[in-house]
């Protein structure tokens, strides 16, 4: 880059009387990164790192595309040299500044001298007169060598002792552990063990990927980094509308929306709109034990260690036990397992069981609810917002009056006291009542 | 200079420094032969099956919002399930719960420590749970009251020997799975602090994790220092399926949204989709001009785009199906630490060095 033919244009700097050569415009340096690299992310690098430091706002190592100047490091302030970067030769810097200015040390400088000046005390002596006699020599150079070599230093301590409310480049974050170099043996004794001895290959190598190609394909339109979303992207219009069109429990979902429970039987279950529509739709199938089923054992699965054996046993009772109320239907050999296993419950002693009735309801219910009336009303119902508009000025004033929505903790608090309303108005189940007045003391 | 003690004691550390280096020649021999095996199936690159596929268009993506208020480097952040809010944490022990969309602060804890490398939203939106050089992982409820102090009712859950480095909750508030600097992964009930499964096999920091979505359910991927991204299953803790094909550290690894692959961001400046059916590695994503390592990787809702948030301040968004990169993004003044995309998929946010958070979109 500093080659005079084909580097970056040089031209001198001018300091007053005094004329600096080779200093270069910011504009320049990109220009020539362009050109051969990614101009932007290597210019930052090289600023930040302290390669390319700039002359006016010595401060701040960034490559600002104008006409502001730098210059080239010397390789002697390279971070590549390695030097070890010692408080002594700050210390003696800032004494060397303190004899050229005067006493005129930024605050933060001020306050790095004053640190160093206390728990150097035992060298200070050496430190002054290191930055006397580097003073003294400074002097017998000829002025823009001087200015240049004063400038280089700044830079190379600005990389090193940043100031503050600056971030430095320096910094790599917190130690890690292990060096992958280092030839463990423990670690081959692991990997051993972890080569399942028994592999099967999978010869449907192609066959998973071109599913891969076919997910993204079926989903591109539902991406709002590949299709605009409808009404608006709220955070390219700061038009909240469609959070409030999508919102969980929504009456009317968008026919985006019902599309996609259409992709998989996961995505059907994983909406909880969807869900509710599927849920309407067993009911009137009389089939909505299976549903409840594998909602009671997710809830099993994922919930608090304490209430889990209560939980099994619950589940036992309602679904799974001789005349329970809400019995489904499994095969001879799963109930045989489940109610073995359930002696010794686990949270995973109803997987088996879960697993088989999410099976029946993917391969038969799902297909008959996409065919079933319910969601045939869902499908015709569902809205098609109309893309916004917005004019400049409408932007704007959506950006003064964007607004909070509701906590995630009031929503919960009206979940729950929904659930608690809808709970009193249930129909009584008689079994229940049967069960709790037998066991009442005589 | 050693001098053995015992002539006997001698003898029998040669026998097995020899028992220890047959073992090592043995299972490099196997890793060969496991490589031969996979090499012989007639396996293809993804983005000669992408080959078809349409391109992508020109994009635009650019800061929508930046958060201002972390007094030191960002370290981690999450989504709330509600697509606008987001924690985040840092290096100075503060972690802010924020509304990204109106870039109110809604709630702040400070942490006993420093290096907050962990947290996480819980998907109630009402808990948040967070750790790092205290090598615990701690959930604080959230509370409506300004005034109350969250660290009042800071629930204590997880506990390692060595930093956290990630944390997720699984499909509720109940339970934690979490990763740290001692090599293990662990999954955790919160309401009792127990110790639900352990996940051993790591041979280094596990700097990462990701839960594989919801019909895959019962698994997740780790990536460490020993350059490995293992998968496991959640029930029996084992270790089902393991791939080490990057240079250096394994700093991020994200489920594709099918569940049936996941890519990994490593300091060898690379990111790498591994296929979970095929067992293998199906594409690079990398650059010569990209010499920076990869802190965080996500994907877009449907997969086909990969962002990666880089040590040299950039952003790289790669087409994942063509292996090409279809966007640079610049912004940050510092590291990207952490970059996630958001529920419905309508943005991404990233945090940095610089002290700052970005939403993009």
């Amino acid at each position: 880059m500093q080659d005079p033919k084909s580097g970056v244009k040089s031209q001198p700097q001018r300091l007053v009387i005094t004329a600096i050569p080779h200093a270069v415009t910011g504009e320049d340096i990109v220009n020539w990164l362009s050109e051969r690299l990614l101009a932007r992310s290597v210019g930052s690098m090289l600023a930040a790192l302290g390669y390319i430091y700039p002359l006016q706002q010595h401060k701040r190592l960034v490559i600002r595309a104008d006409a502001s100047l730098y210059r080239f490091q010397t390789p002697y302030f390279w971070p590549t040299q390695q030097w070890p970067v010692e408080d002594t030769d700050y210390a003696i810097y800032l004494a060397k500044r303190n004899i050229r200015k005067k006493g005129i040390l930024e605050l933060h400088e001020q306050e790095q001298y004053n640190h160093l000046h206390k728990w150097m005390n035992h060298k200070w002596d050496f430190i002054v007169m290191q930055a006397k006699e580097q003073y003294r020599a400074a002097k017998e150079r000829k002025k823009p060598d001087r200015v240049v070599f004063e400038c280089q230093e700044r830079a190379y301590w600005v990389v090193h002792r940043p100031p503050p409310g600056t971030v430095s480049a320096m910094d790599f974050g917190l130690e890690r552990r292990a060096d992958p170099n280092a030839n463990q043996v423990q670690e081959s004794v692991s990997t051993c063990s972890l080569i399942p001895l028994s592999r099967n290959f999978s010869r449907c190598s192609l066959f998973s990927v071109v599913s891969l190609v076919k997910y993204s394909s079926t989903y591109q339109s539902h991406d709002p980094f590949l299709s605009r979303p409808l009404p608006s992207n709220p955070w390219h219009t700061d038009d909240a509308t469609y959070w409030t069109l999508n919102s969980h429990n929504v009456e009317t979902p968008t026919k985006q929306r019902v599309e996609r429970w259409t992709f998989s039987f996961a995505e059907l279950l994983s909406d909880p709109r969807g869900r509710d529509d599927f849920r309407l739709f067993l009911k009137k199938e009389f089939s909505g034990e299976n549903l409840a089923f594998w909602e009671s054992c997710e809830d099993l699965k994922w919930g608090t260690a304490a209430t889990m054996k209560e939980k099994a046993e619950q589940i036992y009772k309602t679904f799974l036990a001789r005349g329970a109320p809400r019995w489904i239907n499994i095969d001879g050999k799963t109930m045989e397992i489940t109610i073995k296993s359930l002696k010794h419950p686990h949270r995973y002693v109803l997987d088996a069981a879960q697993t088989h009735i999410y099976m029946l309801m993917k391969k038969d219910s799902y297909g008959r609810y996409l065919k079933s009336p319910v969601f045939k009303e869902t499908q015709k119902k569902a809205i098609a917002p109309e893309e916004h508009k917005f004019t400049d000025s409408q932007l704007e004033q959506n950006a003064r009056t964007r607004r909070p929505s509701l906590s995630p903790i009031v929503l919960r608090q009206l979940e729950a006291e929904r659930r608690a309303k809808m709970a009193a108005a249930a129909p009584v189940d008689i079994t229940q009542v049967m069960s709790k007045l037998s066991r009442k003391p005589q | 200079m050693r001098s053995p003690l015992i002539p006997e004691m001698a003898t029998q550390e040669v026998q097995l420094n020899e028992t220890l280096a047959h073992l090592k020649s043995e299972s490099e021999s196997l890793k060969s032969k496991l490589e031969e095996e996979r090499a012989k199936l007639h396996d293809v690159e993804l983005h000669q099956v992408a080959e078809k596929v349409e391109g992508l268009g020109q994009f635009v993506m650019k800061t929508r919002r930046t958060l201002k208020g972390h007094g030191n480097k960002v370290l981690c952040m999450d989504w709330c399930k509600d697509k606008r809010r987001i924690v985040s944490s840092s290096q100075d022990g503060k972690v802010i719960v924020w509304d990204a969309f109106t870039t109110n602060k809604e709630h702040a804890v400070t942490m006993p420590c420093t290096w907050v490398m962990a947290c996480a939203y819980a998907p109630s939106g009402c808990a948040v749970a967070c750790g790092g050089l205290d090598n615990k992982c701690s959930v604080y409820p959230l509370s409506l009251d300004k005034n109350e102090n969250l660290a009042a009712k800071k629930k204590s859950v997880a506990m390692h020997t060595n930093y956290l480095s990630a944390c997720s909750f699984t499909n509720s508030d109940m339970q934690i799975l979490t990763s740290s600097g001692d090599g293990t992964c662990a999954l955790w009930d919160v309401e009792s602090g127990q110790l639900l499964q352990s996940f051993h096999g790591h041979a280094a920091d596990v700097l990462c994790l990701d839960l594989a979505p919801s019909e895959t359910g019962n698994t997740f991927v780790s990536g460490g220092c020993d350059k490995k991204a293992n998968v496991w299953d959640m029930r029996s803790g084992q270790c089902i399926q393991s791939f080490e094909t990057h240079e250096s550290d394994i700093n991020s690894v994200r489920y594709y949204p099918s569940g049936d692959a996941f890519a990994s961001g490593s300091d060898d400046a690379t990111c790498r989709l591994y296929d979970l059916r095929a067992d293998r590695e199906v594409a690079i994503y990398s650059k010569e001009s990209i010499i920076f390592g990869v802190s965080s990787v996500d994907f877009s809702l449907s997969g086909r785009l990969l962002f990666g948030g880089y040590n040299d301040y950039t952003i790289n968004v790669w087409d994942v199906l063509k292996g090409t990169r279809v966007s640079i993004l610049f912004g940050h003044e510092n590291r990207v630490s952490t970059l996630r995309v958001s529920p419905d998929g309508t943005a991404f946010s990233t945090g940095s060095w610089d002290h700052t958070l970005r939403i993009w979109a």
